[in-house]
């Protein structure tokens, strides 16, 4: 399943990069140190942290993709610096359980 | 891979957060062109994140040099910081000194060092009150 899969059903708006890459798992977590060592390269991983630590966790993981839920505002400088580091990052309205359910069913109709 | 040892070295700089991971971001594409095993990258990636996150929040900066040789990456993070006063306690998982404002920016879990430990081959800490503090951490590369 690629990011563009769930993008529409998902609510998901795409900040930088794009929805080609594939997601090989869900991961959700704002600690970051805890993050780094337990998400999985190809996570789409769910935070509501907001700063810019949020991408060196991303590059240095590898995940697909990092999505900030719940209309959390999205500083210009963590766009900034998204698009320098080439990591793809998304917002949607949703909750972090809504958004992992609602992708759960998605993936199933896909396989 | 050469036989020879390739050396790096980085200023971890503390003026604001937005480097933060800049070295282990660096030598984790270093031993990426190099064919490293991915998921022994991932190790050191993540244990000398760890580290380098520690000076810049506990000691304001610091200083990370790297040696990769064919069979293993030694990582030395070093900063002239306030030192640890309770190494014990800080090993422990959890354990963190880490203020309000540093929390907010998601990091004081208390798992860095803990970390460090799990991802590393061998590991020595360093520290001297009031001098700074010296983390060393190994991994082999064919392990
Ligand atoms: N380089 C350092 N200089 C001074 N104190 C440190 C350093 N690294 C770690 N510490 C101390 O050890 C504690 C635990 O470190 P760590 O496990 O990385 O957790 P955290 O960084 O989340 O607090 C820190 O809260 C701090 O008190
Ligand atoms: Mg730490």
């Amino acid at each position: 399943m690629k990011i563009n899969d769930i993008l529409e059903e998902c609510k998901l708006k795409l900040i930088t990069g794009n929805g080609d890459r594939e997601i090989k798992g869900f991961y959700a977590c704002d600690l970051l140190s805890w993050a780094i060592s337990h998400a999985n390269e190809g996570d789409l991983w769910i935070t509501v942290m907001n700063n810019i630590n949020i991408l060196a966790v991303a590059s240095l993981v590898d995940v697909a993709c990092i999505v900030i839920p719940e209309d959390i505002e999205i500083p210009s400088v963590l766009i900034e610096k998204a698009e320098e580091r080439e990591v793809t990052l998304l917002s949607t309205p949703m909750q972090a359980a809504e958004l992992i359910i609602k992708a759960h069913e998605l993936s199933k109709n896909l396989s | 891979m050469s036989n020879q040892a390739i050396t790096l070295h980085y200023d971890i700089d503390a003026v604001d957060f937005s480097a933060a991971g800049e070295a282990s971001s660096g030598v984790k594409r270093t031993l990426n062109q190099l064919g490293v095993n991915p998921a022994v990258v991932k190790r050191i990636a993540i244990a000398m994140y760890e580290a380098e996150i520690n000076a810049i929040i506990h000691a304001g900066g610091g200083a990370a040099d790297v040696e990769i040789t064919p069979e293993r990456v030694e990582v030395k993070i070093s900063d002239n910081g306030p030192g640890i006063p309770d190494l014990e306690k800080a090993m422990t998982a959890g354990w963190s000194t880490a203020s309000e404002t540093v929390r907010e920016l998601g990091f004081g879990a208390g798992m860095g060092l803990p970390n460090m430990k799990r991802y590393t081959d061998d590991m020595k800490v360093e520290s001297k009150v009031g001098e700074g503090t010296v983390v060393t951490l190994i991994v082999n590369i064919n392990s």
